[in-house]
């Protein structure tokens, strides 16, 4: 039996960010839900509403730094599943991380452009 | 140090029956987290609706809202995330080497307070569209 089942390899970087990006998710996703479900229903959501938020730098820079997080976890935790788990390698191995690694850029520049839309911090 | 050992294709079909608690959380964890990345890319896309203008969003969250199946589908996805929460914190736990010995209890308390939190929201997650 082995002493830990994982689909992850467990050294270097990419292993310790997503813990990291892990313990970050906990807190900032369930206050997420929280704030955009039950102090504010998600059907009472505005244009004008978000933006006064996303006008305060401490709530704009959470949300940023939610964005790359979530994205980070997400797409590394797609990409454990399919390299390291399924086991695939050579060009297959390379077409996907080029795949995903697309994905996250046009995630991250979209979520970017959209939040640019809503602040006046700029 | 850890060993490796090769576990076959969890997925087979019929091998769910002989799955230890340990095995349904990493297969209940690997599926909310596919739902959790897929959800992720088509929130940015409806949020991503503001782009167009105020008028766009609004009209969009207040169009989706509308309907009883997002709504529900919210449920869902609250079901989802608060399990991948409360397992992801079991497993950082773990990897601290904190609680492996009762990871099997863990798990089953992560479903139970997951399902009482997820129960407990229908009324705010429903109001007003039925």
């Amino acid at each position: 039996m082995a002493e830990h089942y994982s689909s992850f390899d467990r050294s270097g970087t990419k292993w310790l960010l997503q813990r990291v990006t892990a313990a970050f998710l906990v807190v900032v996703l369930a206050f997420h839900f929280f704030l955009l479900h039950f102090v504010n229903h998600a059907a009472d959501v505005t244009f004008a509403g978000t933006s006064a938020r996303m006008s305060t730098w401490t709530y704009f820079s959470l949300m940023v730094l939610f964005l790359l997080a979530a994205t980070f976890h997400g797409v590394n935790g797609v990409h454990n599943a399919i390299v390291h788990r399924d086991g695939i390698d050579g060009w297959k191995q390379t077409a996907v991380t080029a795949v995903l690694v697309v994905a996250s850029l046009i995630m991250v520049v979209q979520g970017l452009r959209t939040a640019l839309v809503w602040t006046n911090l700029f | 140090m850890s060993q490796s050992y090769d576990r076959g294709t969890v997925e087979d079909f019929g091998r769910w029956r002989s799955f230890t608690a340990g095995m349904w959380a990493w297969l209940f964890h690997k599926f909310t987290g596919w739902v959790l990345i897929g959800y992720l890319f088509t929130h940015i896309a409806v949020l991503s609706t503001a782009i167009t203008g105020e008028a766009a969003y609004n009209n969009t969250i207040v169009g989706l809202e509308s309907l009883a199946i997002v709504r529900l589908l919210e449920v869902g996805l609250l079901a989802v995330a608060v399990f991948h929460i409360l397992n992801g914190v079991r497993l950082l736990f773990i990897d601290l080497g904190k609680g492996l010995e009762a990871q099997e209890e863990s798990f089953y308390a992560s479903l139970v307070i997951t399902g009482a939190i997820t129960i407990a929201s229908v009324p705010t997650f429903v109001s007003g569209v039925f």
